[in-house]
Order: structure tokens, then sequence, then C-alpha cells
């Protein structure tokens, strides 16, 4: 998910060349009190006229204690966004209120159900409340860690090493994970420092992000050479997948690949390997 | 409609400035557009800015745009920005 200020509009007609799966047009921290009615014109015009083709759009809108949540709701819903994203959710009620505004501008305009909500986790209150958040609403689609905030809330700091967001990224894995949405890490802004970039990116795929928040295209690659399975993972998942539909034809339950028993686990992982893949343009749909 | 000065956008490239002032009631609109690429798109901004100040109910006004190569949507947008600043009413509407 590539962050892109709502006040710029050459990177917000360029964002999509570089690929991303999803765009998050930002109108809340990047955007000056003064420029948040020029921000939400030109993010609302730009979704309603650039073909971002099947890149996510994603708009991280302001909060809605402040003047501007409701409007920027209305524009973007109205835009047709794919995804609104809450800025620094403490609670699950935020979010049922977020979605009771995008549900009054939908139902305005005829698309109920359209908007998905993404919220992002950015204080020590939303760590805890993680899960309920997760599942406060049916249009819930992910929560994202917001490292800067939440160490500042922490009274701490960022560190290379990432000590400090250990507990705050694991639970945020684990709520995503049970309520059967995703989870995504945050920002790593020093652009000058690609192989801590590349750490922090394998470390939190071990932990099961599925994604990194990214504030440059340059750090698409990386994202991507990381989250895309090798051919080897590849080659084996496909293994397993044609074995348990030989097995499934013959009516055989438990099955087993080169002497190892395959069991549920095993498939959903070799299943998600394959989507993986998919996903990183490394074989194509209707391909196994 | 009352206006009052008031400008939206930026001199960065992809942006557009709008500078829009009051003119005389009955007067019409008066676009002055500086764009290094008004050879092959200046009528085509002018006509994007007229067009959504109409679409606002901004008739008689001046207008001062400096184009950085903007798309229509951003022209849109900083008009749109520029003409609530200058009417001091939320005249967006979807």
């Amino acid at each position: 998910m590539m962050f892109v200020p709502g006040n710029n509009p050459g990177m917000m007609a360029d964002a999509h060349i570089y690929g991303p799966d999803s765009i998050m047009l930002d109108l809340e921290d990047s955007v000056t009190m003064t420029e948040k009615d020029t921000a939400r014109l030109l993010v609302y015009n730009a979704l309603k006229t650039i073909d971002y083709g099947d890149t996510e759009m994603v708009v991280r809108i302001n909060p809605l204690n402040t003047p501007y949540g409701k409007k920027d709701i209305e524009a973007m819903v109205k835009a047709g966004v794919h995804v609104i994203r809450m800025p620094k959710t403490e609670t699950a009620e935020e979010v049922v209120e977020v979605e009771r505004e995008i549900e009054k501008v939908e139902k305005e305009i005829g698309c109920v159900g359209r908007t998905k909500i993404m919220a992002a986790i950015e204080s020590a209150l939303g760590v805890v409340n993680a899960y309920a958040i997760a599942t406060a609403s049916p249009r819930m689609m992910g929560i994202a860690l917001g490292a800067e905030d939440y160490c500042a809330n922490l009274k701490t700091q960022r560190t290379p090493g990432g000590d400090e967001l250990r507990l705050a990224r694991e639970t945020i894995v684990v709520a995503a994970r049970a309520a059967g949405i995703d989870a995504l890490d945050t920002v790593y802004s020093n652009l000058n420092d690609m192989e801590t970039f590349r750490q922090e990116v394998e470390f939190i795929h071990r932990l099961g992000f599925d994604g990194k928040s990214i504030i440059n295209p340059r750090q698409i690659e990386i994202v991507n050479e990381v989250f895309a399975p090798s051919e080897k993972a590849i080659e084996k998942a496909r293994t397993i997948i044609a074995a348990i539909k030989e097995a499934e034809k013959k009516g055989s339950g438990v099955i087993a690949v080169n002497g190892k028993m395959v069991d549920r686990p095993v498939v959903i992982r070799a299943q998600r390997v394959i989507e993986l893949a998919k996903a990183s343009g490394i074989i194509k749909e209707g391909e196994l | 409609m009352n206006l009052k000065p008031a400008h939206a956008g930026t001199l960065e490239s992809g942006d557009i400035l709008v500078q829009i002032s009051p003119a005389v009631d009955g007067e019409g609109l008066t676009v002055n557009l500086d764009s290094s690429v008004a050879f092959q798109f200046g009528n085509q901004i002018k006509k994007v800015i007229s067009e959504t100040l109409d679409g606002l109910g901004v008739r008689d006004a001046v207008v001062n745009a400096t184009d950085k190569g903007a798309l229509d949507c951003t022209i849109r947008a900083r008009v749109t920005a520029a003409a609530v600043r200058a009417t001091g009413k939320d005249v967006w509407k979807d």
C-alpha cells in the first residue's frame, strides 16, 4: 500500500504507474489544516477521473471528531473509493460511527455496502482493542499499524530493530487473523537505508502480515521480492494441490506427498502460496 | 454571486494555481491563462475552468490561472476550491 499525499496532484496522477497493489491517498497527516478543503476536492476529482486499473484505492480520512471527517467520507464515497482508512482508531465504536456515515451516503446514491473500511491502530488503547476494532463491522477489510503515533503514545521511539513495535505487530496480526481480515504493517521512512527496510519487510513477512505500507515507489520492488513465493515453494504447492484434487476424485481423505502427510493446514498454506504467486504475477490466473 | 479574491493550487509540476477575483455583474467571465502547454491545450484548459465555474453558479469573475501541466480533474478541483473560498459557500456538489 503506497501512501500518496492528497494535496499533490502530480504524484496522484502517476502513482499507479509503479504498480503498487493499493494506493492510499491521504487527507490526514500529510495535508495542512488550511488545505483540507482543496485536498478533498483533488482526491475526489482524481478518483472520479483517473483510471487506476486494478489498483485498490484507499483514502485516509480525517477523524470524525474534526470538522473534516464527515465531509471526507461524503466526498470519497461519492467518488467510489474502495476503502476508507480510519486514522488513529482506538475503539470499535469509532468504526461503527464511520460505518454509519458511509451508509448514509451510500443510501443517498444507491450503493449500500460498496465501501470497505480499514482501521489504522496508532496507540496503546488501539492495540488493546485490536480484535474489537477488527470485528466492529462486516465492512472491515484490514487493520494496520501506524508506528510513529504509536511510539509517541508509548513514550518511546522507533529503532531499526523495531523492538518497541513487537507487541503491537503481533497483536495486530493475531487480531486480523482471528477476524479473517488483512494485517498491514507500518511505513519505513528512511529511504537512504534500503537494507534495514528489507530486513523489516522480511521480519513482518515472517510475523504473518499481508503487506507493508510504503512511502516511495522505490520500496515496491523489495516488498514484492520478499512477499513473492520462491519457485521451489510454488512447485511444492502445485504438487500438494494436484494431489489433494486427485484424492478428492478418489474420495480418499488424508493423503501423503513425498512421504509426508498432507492435512488441512498444509493445503491452506499451499493455496496461500498459489494466491501470492498469482498476485505477484509469477503465475497467471487460471493456471496452476 | 458576491465574490472576494481567493486562490487555490500551487506552482508545482502537475498542478495549477487558480486565482479568482470579483468582476462587475453582467461582465461575464474573463480567464487569463499562463501555461507552457497553452499552444496545444490552452482552449481545453479555459473550457474546463469556464464549465466548472458555470456549474457552480459563478457567472461574473476574473480568473488568473498559472498551469504547470495539470490534468482536467486537477483543474476542476482547483477551480472548485478557489470558488468555494471566493464565495464563502460550500458550493461543492457531486
